[in-house]
């Protein structure tokens, strides 16, 4: 089932629409490679969702480029852009049976019937519904559901798949399961992919490159790493993870935090209204007074205000001397919390120098 | 009535320890049904009063005889009279007419206004439903005024030039339709239009992205979502039209006779009420049986289920 002609790269060029004075596209540029998975993150309203609309074709530009391949598809109607799409709904019709949905592109097509019918068979079992086509969709949980859209998405091979938050339906642990099949799926049928989705941690899951969006804009496009570890501005730090944000001065090429220097891997280029960014999990609780030297570990005063169990790992509020509230994050392994403070105690939270990120504080 | 969603436990499932006020979260469940129940009493005693009694007597006086006794006459007459049994079929025939022509006027205009934004097709709705604001009997006349030989569209025709003689527009089988018609049509519109306003738009998207074109994505998807409505409609139509009397009466002149007129016929001039209540009774089963046989084929929960998938 793997795409005819194989996957397609998407070049997007100056993809602009306004809503009144609302940009929800801004000026995007954006390449997806070919036989790539990338996700569209953001927040609600960011424009990720306009973006892959666009793409489909549902909805038009005010202007730009949107390029298939070498072929320029922006004024292209939906039915003539032979691409797969799953939505956040679903959308299978409602008075056809399973195996009509997921024949119905092919029927469009002039697949001749014995071979739809094979093929529609290959297609829910690669979804790992065979036997399922004579079903009534109201007879199918919502998991199924989700399957059937997808084998009807891929049924006729596109060479690019869009999914619109296709799990968020979903309950937690039938979610995670989905993105891990849909990563496989992708990566046995190697079409390009591009999903959309607010859950970062989804995204961070599944996707060979994340572009972050907001205001309808791209504020960073990396892979899951780069987007996690070194993310380009507080917006992006912020959406992706929890996290504290310190400000921070640099004079001489080295940054204060309140009068207290701070060993850094690396500064970023531009040094003007610099935060720490402070990640729950990277921070180490040392509970013992003793002073740290350590060349490559950040030390910072702070004591206990509240703690909270969450099963496999808890979270520590503590608040700094100038009484900003940090979190700290520990797993529940016996050893780890064998010695834990109790609350009003003075502790350190302990940074390596490879975690002591600066981000911009503007969306820059 | 519907079930009441309070824990209704049998003794079954409730292990011995846990028979712990039992009795009395049963005898709640019970008195919180009977206030249900009470609710709708004062419709039900109206419906007793106003239809069922009513119904009953008729039922009962169509066997009896004009010299008061037991008798099968009134419907003997219908099996042999051959002027009846063309009555039922000029009735049939008249609903059929108007249910398909309000289908053809009805199903676009429903669509048209399924597609506007819903404020403006609210706004449009009210005047669909503006003529239900006058009295029947007003706009029958309405329209006799307008379609006589001497009326304001024979008139206006000839000015134009459109045709020289006045047509005959009234008293004959087209006057009938064209009120029966206008008459039906907002009970035509409303279900089509509520149905196609419960049709997702996501499933004409998804119809357009597997490759639909327009006119596919219409007749393989939106067209098979709004059938329930569809039906509905129409089946209310039909049935509204086999008992109507006034717009027939008024525009048929006489031409186009229906069961309801002749059923004023036997009481008015004859006095007959054997014969009226025995022809509303034959009416009456053969509406049921239609409705009865139309929702077992069309099964409508299905259907209905049809146009709501999550």
């Amino acid at each position: 089932m793997t795409p005819a002609g194989g996957a397609l790269p998407i070049t997007i060029r100056d993809a602009t629409k306004a809503y009144g004075r609302i940009f929800a596209l801004d000026n995007i540029d954006l390449d997806i490679r070919s036989g790539e998975f990338m996700t569209l993150l953001g927040p609600s309203g960011s424009g990720k969702t306009t973006l892959l609309m666009v793409l489909a074709g549902f909805t038009r530009p005010d202007y730009g480029s949107i390029k298939f391949g070498e072929r320029e598809i922006v004024r292209t109607p939906p039915h003539k852009r032979d691409l797969g799409m799953v939505f956040q709904n679903y959308a299978l019709f409602p008075h056809m049976t399973v195996a009509d949905n997921v024949a119905f592109p092919l029927k469009l097509r002039g697949v001749s019937k014995p071979e739809a019918e094979q093929r529609v068979e290959q297609a829910l079992e690669t979804v790992q519904l065979g036997g399922y086509g004579e079903r009534r969709i109201d007879q199918l949980s919502g998991g199924q559901r989700q399957r059937v859209a997808l084998a009807r998405a891929i049924v006729f091979e596109p060479r690019i798949l869009l999914m619109d938050e296709p799990l968020s339906a979903l309950d937690k642990k039938l979610r995670e399961q989905m993105q891990i099949e849909l990563r496989r799926l992708h990566d046995k049928l190697g079409m390009t992919t591009v999903y959309v989705t607010h859950d970062q941690r989804e995204a961070l899951t599944m996707s060979d490159r994340i572009a972050v969006i907001n205001h309808g804009r791209v504020m960073q496009l990396g892979t899951p790493n780069e987007i996690y570890e070194r993310p380009a501005n507080r917006f992006v730090a912020d959406f992706i993870g929890e996290s504290t944000f310190l400000p921070v001065s640099v004079q001489d090429g080295v940054a204060n935090f309140a009068g207290q220097t701070l060993k850094v891997a690396q500064l970023p280029g531009s040094t003007d209204h610099l935060l720490l960014m402070l990640r729950p999990e990277r921070l180490q609780l040392i509970t013992n007074g003793t002073e740290i030297v350590d060349d490559e570990v950040n030390a910072f005063r702070a004591s206990v205000r509240e703690m909270v169990y969450q099963g496999d790992s808890f979270l520590m509020y503590t608040a700094l001397e100038d009484g900003t509230e940090v979190t700290v994050r520990g797993m529940t392994r016996r050893d780890m919390v064998s010695n834990l403070p109790a609350i009003g105690d003075a502790v350190q939270l302990a940074l390596h120098s490879d975690d002591t990120v600066l981000v911009a504080a503007g969306e820059a | 009535m519907s079930d009441v969603a309070l824990p209704s436990s049998g003794p079954a499932s409730a292990p011995p320890s846990g028979q712990t006020n039992q009795r009395e979260l049963k005898r709640d469940a019970r008195r919180e049904r009977f206030v249900l129940f009470s609710l709708c009493s004062p419709a039900l005693l109206l419906v007793l009063i106003i239809m069922v009694l009513p119904v009953g007597w008729l039922f009962w006086l169509s066997f009896l005889g004009e010299d008061g006794n037991f008798t099968l006459e009134n419907y003997q007459r219908m099996v042999e009279s051959k002027s009846y049994a063309r009555i039922f079929r000029n009735t049939f025939e008249v609903s059929l007419l108007t249910t398909a022509i309000c289908i053809l006027i009805g199903y676009p205009l429903a669509y048209f206004l399924s597609q506007l934004p819903r404020r403006t097709a609210n706004l449009c709705m009210i005047t669909v439903l503006l003529p239900f604001w006058t009295s029947l009997l007003v706009r029958t006349y309405a329209w006799l005024v307008l379609l006589q030989r001497r009326g304001v569209i024979n008139e206006w025709g000839m000015d134009i030039g459109l045709w020289d003689e006045p047509i005959k527009l009234v008293h004959n089988l087209t006057g009938t339709l064209i009120g029966m018609v206008h008459i039906m049509l907002p009970f035509l519109i409303l279900p089509v239009y509520g149905s196609m306003r419960a049709i997702d738009r996501d499933y004409l998207k998804a119809a357009a992205n597997l490759g639909a074109s327009p006119t596919q994505a219409f007749w393989r998807v939106f067209f098979p979502l709004s059938l329930p409505g569809l039906f509905a409609g129409s089946l209310i139509v039909f049935v509204l039209c086999l008992g109507f009397f006034v717009t027939p009466a008024v525009l048929g002149g006489g031409k186009v006779i229906m069961v309801s007129m002749r059923i004023a016929t036997n009481i008015e001039l004859f006095f007959n009420w054997g014969a009226a209540s025995a022809l509303g009774v034959v009416l009456l089963v053969l509406t049921l049986v239609i409705l009865g046989v139309a929702s077992r084929v069309l099964k409508f929960d299905q259907l209905l289920g049809g146009g709501h998938g999550s």
